[in-house]
């Protein structure tokens, strides 16, 4: 059996905490195999983010180059390409970068590509069994590849949960010699950070979130009355961003912000798993929703079949009745 | 600037219910809508509105059948100069790099600086453009939000990534690059358009036009294959809430004032 | 010379008075004459617009609304005063042209006897009246400020001072009028001779009282001074007339002469080019000037200001960017820049995104408020729709458009939900017409046909309005059916949308199924359908309201209404495409009265001042920018009436009624029914199906329970 690789993004230094993932789906491929983590960055960041990844892997590959201190897909893909032994698998996170990497990596590699992967269900010979969803979340299909050439996956962050892991001490291998100098036809410039808007949602403990459901840019206040009433905050999935019902800084998902609130209600939001991707901190996720079938009722610890835009109002009118009952009216700050 | 938009006919997700077919292998497809992909029409409006500004003509192609021609009426109904419909049964069964196969033999045909393609379609692949880029050595960049022309050479480029920050780019031409949603407002195709552009002849290749090594297209030199579709077991999934709209009102709020959420 | 002697023989300036006015009158007329001729420019480059049929219907119109004045008592005061002023004009048109002769004549004709001096006395007052009135609206503008003759900030400067100055104008002519008389009398007078009778304290009367003892060179100098004075302002006048809103004096008897006879139906792409030929047509809809009509030109120049026109448009009144007197007023102001009376014509550019903005054009809910307002029955609907339909040929619909438009051509409801369950609102669990609501197929042997159109096929809410229209149906005795899948959605919003193609495409479908049908009489209870059907469609079979169905059963005796019980106090709002487009308002007034005990007001806007609901079909899913929601304020009018349940008949009023009862935070307070639900809820059935529940507080409707 091929070796069995993954790639771990950093930024800053900062890793991400899905690394682990890598290891519980390496588990369904082969259970004993050990799994190698790559980095690729420069100085001090790449050190940092080493320190950290060589406690939960047994071995972890350094490439260190000026080129790489910024994640530029197209570069780190020209050192894995000198780097990876033929026919390797090597996991990616399915995100921003992900995308960006691997459909051109296997081509170079002429290892099999697959994308967005959910769950492993079973190998046999070089034929792996996997878990993909299609149209939106809305039905699940069994891939079946070829992996006899290698393999590149990219993992759903999230899909695969790891279980506490033993801590270890691997060892670093410096690869950075092996990738020699690398160019690409894309250049990194800079990163423009989000406009802050006059709500920073990631700090909020309660959140009220609204999708396409709530149909139209007027109805959001149905929303806000209820945020008021619970002294929380509204926030949303990116079609409602799409639309320019909402600005940007109130996004969650996977290309908005991470929240991490302690209550989350998901008001008319199929919860695809982009959206979901943003949500951390195993919240009490709350889902509203007119469609019984809709794929966040799968995710979400309680489940309301109703029409949002009537059921809102009534809640926030419950709310405030209590609120005054008990002679306090929570208000926002 | 010569532009190549790469699309794909795909049910239309917000105007159909879709479902498991009987025999549990496919979707049922009798009553469904198909329509250009989301993310490929918006790069076609992005490809029309470069063009606009710096000259140059759009061509869109697709792989498929008689059906998915009309799609690419409709893009040239939108404004594209010229379309191409790539078919032959050989094709059929190809998985992503197949795809991207016979895409790359249709670019070595022409002659195009800029090649678009929708950032992921109804499959969530999200391959075809960075392997065709591989295929190419083009040099790629995946989930475009914004491009600028600098000059005959080079583009500008924004990729959205997490946080909603932008990560903005240089790229050389000629580059592949696929295009997110909501990078711009597609112009509305009204049935007069698509009226003009009805006997507008499309010409269609197939795998002898191409020159295409057949050994590594269609279903038999597919190396992912999906073999069915199926509805997950729900497993936990969510506690739905019964009762009349009141009782489910009182439980969610005894729930979420057990969490802290109203003090 | 002494004595008086016309002021034709004067002389002015070393220049006899006959030849320096007849100068004037030759120099002014010519120039009249020029700045008209410049004016019709744009009108000649226009597009067609047949108006020459019809004559003696068109006569009637002008005696109606240009001599009648028709329109303008529907503001009492400035009515009044207009008509007043018009009638001054009309009378004083002969004296002012005798008074010219004066100038370039030796003998003034004069009528003889005592006609003569009735005419005469009559237009002494006619000019006092007029010159006070000049005073009485200069006082209007000034002190009152009237609002509906505000001008925002972003549509430019106040048209106070234009109005005033031209007030002052024709209030010059007056006195200058009056002068001449006054004086020219106080002369004959002092002279012995015969006294042209002047009318006692008219302003001629005045001018010679005061006069009368006046030193000669004083009376004289008056006396050719207030003739010049005359003859100048008079030409002045003239000449400026075409340069601002002023010029709908002249232009009004031609606006209202070639004035549209049939409103309901719109106009096509292009006159002349009909729906076979239209792909010959190159560019649809309105997109620069020289796309209006000459008619449509006309109307920009007729226009006078008045603001009445936006002082009716909801959108306006919910602060839309949609004010239809400032859309005329673009215009004009458009026309007189880029077709100036001195310099070159130039022309060409768009109109949307410089003059108009693509919110405006979108934000009308054609209710025809202003239509129906307007005293020079200028036209909005067909521009609006024109303007649009210049922006789908470019490709430009908003995206909230985009969608449902895509819908309609896919699966012929903008909802994008399957053709073949448009006809389950019919197999609902509790719902018994007392046999099954046929799906026609031209065998079934129905004579008439319940159009349900696509809101009330697929919304659940609305669903419950079919399934009351089919009982009263079959409570009546209607052999009746519906045509199912087969039915697409009557294209009324797609054709005021500018999706003209589109819309051809839903009509046809449609007559063919309806022809297949072979039924004698089409029925609906949707407002918009039943316009569409009856001026958008052609060859079909009679197509009425269910109200108007209703209110005939109801005068034949065969309808048996159970008392209405509660304390709900109802107020029927008007659809604009029941009450004002198509004149139906006294039917369901008259259905509702003849339930016994049921307690009505009205609201102060209704019939065809109706106030719209926030509009319907396509308009449902526009989102424009508003300061409120039309329906909101609606729904106000209707508590300030006292009432607390609003019968409406159309689903989209419903739609946005409902809606609206929320936003407005009235819900428990103020309720909403369909005019079928309501009319179903109170039929005294034999078998008695339903008693009626009322539904304490909480619903915003009442729902149907039945047995």
């Amino acid at each position: 059996m091929a070796g069995i690789l993954a790639y771990i993004a950093q930024k800053n230094g900062i890793v991400d905490d899905g690394a682990a993932d890598f290891l519980a789906a390496a588990k369904k491929i082969d259970a004993a195999a050990p799994v190698t983590a790559i980095l690729t960055g420069c100085e001090a960041d790449l050190e940092s983010a080493c320190a950290k990844i060589r406690g939960m892997f047994g071995e972890t590959w350094k490439v260190a180059n000026q080129a790489l201190a910024y994640p530029n897909a197209e570069l780190v893909r020209k050192a894995l390409v000198k780097i990876l032994p033929a026919q390797s698998i090597l996991l990616v996170a399915h995100d921003h970068f992900g995308t960006d990497l691997s459909p051109g990596l296997s081509i170079k590699l002429n290892a099999t590509f697959v994308s967005d992967v959910v769950d492993i269900t079973g190998i046999q010979g070089a034929k792996l069994t996997l878990v993909r969803q299609e149209f939106g979340g809305q039905l699940s299909t069994h891939v079946r590849c070829d992996i006899s050439s290698g393999a590149v996956l990219n993992l759903r962050p999230g899909a695969f949960k790891a279980a506490e892991a033993a801590a270890v001490n691997g060892t670093i291998v410096d690869k950075s010699a092996e990738v020699g100098e690398l160019v690409a036809g894309r250049r990194y410039l800079q990163t423009i950070a989000a406009e802050a808007g006059d709500v920073d949602i990631t700090r909020e403990p309660v959140l009220v979130s609204v999708g396409r459901g709530i149909q139209e840019a007027d109805n959001i206040s149905i929303a806000q009355e209820l945020a008021d009433a619970m002294g929380a905050a509204v926030c949303c999935s990116r079609p409602v961003v799409d639309a320019k019902w909402l600005p940007k800084s109130r996004q969650v998902g996977t290309s908005g912000k991470t929240v991490k609130p302690k209550i989350y209600i998901a008001c008319g939001i199929s919860g695809s798993f982009q959206h979901l991707a943003g949500i951390k901190g195993n919240p009490l996720l709350i889902a509203i929703n007119k469609n019984s079938k809709a794929p966040i009722f799968q995710v979400a610890d309680l489940g309301i079949v109703d029409d949002l835009l009537e059921f809102l109002p009534e809640l926030t009118g419950k709310i405030r009745e209590l609120a005054t009952v008990s002679g306090k009216e929570r208000m926002r700050p | 600037m010569e532009i190549l938009v790469c699309a794909k006919r795909v049910p239309d997700t917000s105007e159909n219910e879709i479902e498991l077919n009987s025999a549990g292998n496919d979707i049922e497809r009798d009553d469904l809508v198909y329509s250009i992909n989301e993310f490929d029409n918006y790069a076609v409006e992005e490809a029309i509105q470069i063009v606009a500004r710096v000259g140059g003509t759009v061509t869109v192609v697709t792989i498929g059948g008689e059906d998915d021609e009309e799609i690419l009426r409709r893009e040239m109904a939108m404004g594209a100069n010229q379309a191409a419909l790539i078919s032959d049964s050989a094709f059929e069964g190809s998985d992503g790099k197949g795809i991207a196969t016979i895409l790359k033999s249709f670019v070595q045909k022409g002659r195009y600086d800029l090649i678009l393609t929708g950032a992921q379609a109804e499959a969530g692949g999200a391959q075809v453009g960075g392997m065709l880029a591989a295929m190419l050595d083009y040099p790629f960049a995946s989930l475009v939000a914004s491009i600028e022309v600098l000059d005959t050479k080079k583009l500008k480029i924004s990729r959205e990534i997490e946080g909603g920050n932008k990560e903005i780019s240089e790229i050389e031409l000629p580059c592949v690059l696929s295009i997110q949603t909501g990078i711009n407002e597609p112009r509305y195709v009204g049935m007069r358009g698509i009226l003009q552009v009805q006997s507008v002849p499309i010409p269609t290749l197939g795998a002898a036009d191409l020159n295409v090594d057949h050994a590594v297209i269609g279903e038999s030199a597919a190396r992912v294959k999906r073999i069915d579709y199926f509805i997950p077991a729900l497993g936990k999934g969510a506690k739905i809430l019964e009762g009349s709209r009141e009782e489910v009102i009182d439980q969610l709020i005894e729930a979420v004032s057990a969490k802290g959420g109203l003090k | 010379m002494d004595g008086l002697y016309s002021p034709a023989r004067a002389t002015f300036w070393l220049v006899q008075g006959r030849v320096l006015f007849l100068i004037l009158h030759v120099l002014g007329v010519a120039c009249f004459g020029f700045i008209v001729a410049k004016r019709l420019v744009p009108l000649l480059r226009a597009e067609r617009d047949p108006r020459f049929d019809q004559p003696l219907r068109r006569l009637g119109n002008v005696a109606k609304y240009w001599l009648g004045q028709w329109r303008h008592p529907r503001y009492r005061f400035a009515g009044i005063l207009h008509i007043v002023i018009f009638a001054g004009f009309l009378i004083l048109i002969s004296r002012a042209i005798s008074v010219l002769i004066s100038g370039v004549s030796y003998s003034v004709p004069a009528l003889p006897g005592t006609a003569g001096h009735v005419y005469g006395v009559i237009g002494d007052y006619a000019t006092s009246v007029v010159f006070l009135a000049m005073i009485v609206a200069a006082v209007r503008r000034i002190v009152l400020k009237p609002a509906r003759y505000a001008v925002p900030a972003k549509y430019g400067k106040g048209h106070a001072a234009d109005a005033i100055f031209l007030l002052g104008l024709i209030a010059l002519v007056m006195l200058a009028d009056s002068l001449f008389e006054g004086s020219k009398a106080a002369i004959q007078a002092q002279q012995g001779q015969a006294v042209e009778f002047l009318a006692m304290f008219s302003l001629p009367w005045i001018v010679k009282t005061t006069l009368a003892s006046a030193s000669w060179p004083v009376l004289w100098n008056t006396y050719l001074g207030s003739y010049l004075l005359h003859e100048f302002t008079f030409f002045f006048l003239l000449c400026y007339r075409p340069f601002g809103i002023q010029f709908h004096v002249e232009t009004s008897l031609f606006s209202i002469y070639f004035a549209k006879l049939d409103r309901e139906v719109l106009k096509p792409v292009r006159w002349g080019v009909p729906d076979e030929r239209l792909d010959e047509v190159k560019s649809f809809g309105v997109k620069t000037f020289e796309d209006f009509t000459w008619k449509q030109m006309l109307d920009f120049y007729s226009c006078a200001d008045c603001g009445r026109c936006s002082d009716q448009c909801p959108a306006n009144a919910v602060g839309r960017p949609l004010s239809p007197r400032f859309l005329t007023s673009k215009a004009r102001d458009y026309s007189f820049v880029h077709y100036p009376v001195l310099g070159r014509a130039n022309n060409g550019s768009p109109l949307v995104g410089n003059i108009y903005s693509d919110d405006e054009i979108w934000s009308c809910t054609t209710c025809g408020a202003c239509e129906a307002e307007c005293p020079l029955l200028v036209e909005y609907i067909d521009k609006i729709v024109d303007l649009r339909r210049g922006l789908v040929d470019e490709g430009k619909v908003p995206q909230s458009l985009q969608k449902p438009l895509k819908a309609l051509e896919s699966r012929g409801n903008p909802y994008g939900k399957l053709e073949k369950k448009r006809a389950d609102w019919t197999r609902a669990k509790d719902f018994q017409p007392g046999g099954d609501v046929k799906v026609l197929n031209g065998s079934n042997g129905a004579t008439t046909l319940y159009f349900v159109d696509s809101i009330t096929s697929y919304d659940e809410r609305m669903q419950a309005i079919g399934r009351a229209t089919a009982r009263i149906l079959d409570y009546v005795g209607e052999r009746f059916g519906i045509l199912g899948p087969a039915e697409k959605d009557s294209g009324h919003e797609v054709r005021r949308f500018g999706e003209e193609l589109l819309f051809g495409a839903l009509r046809d479908q449609n007559t063919e199924a309806i022809r297949k049908a072979g039924v004698q009489r089409i029925v609906t209870a949707d407002p918009h359908a039943f316009n569409a059907l009856r001026h958008d469609y052609k060859d079909l079979p009679p197509v009425e309201h269910i109200s108007q169905l209703i209110a005939r059963e109801v005068r034949a005796g065969k309808v048996r209404f159970s008392p209405a019980m509660g304390d709900r106090v109802y107020t029927y709002h008007d659809p604009c495409y029941l009450g004002r487009h198509n004149q139906v308002s006294e039917e369901p007034r008259a259905v509702l009265d003849a339930i016994p005990g049921l307690k009505r007001v009205e609201m102060k806007r209704s019939r065809d001042r109706s106030f719209c609901c926030g509009g319907g079909g396509l308009m449902l899913f526009y989102e424009p920018r508003e300061e409120e929601r039309m329906g909101v304020k609606r729904v106000q009018m209707a508590a300030e009436a006292g009432a607390n349940m609003i019968v409406t008949a159309c689903p989209f009023c419903m739609a946005n009624i409902e809606d609206a009862i929320k936003v407005a935070g009235l819900e428990g307070k103020m309720g909403a029914i369909d005019l079928t639900e309501l009319v179903d809820q109170q039929i005294a059935r034999e078998v008695p199906k339903d008693i009626p529940v009322e539904v304490e507080g909480g619903d915003s409707s009442l729902r149907e329970k039945s047995a």
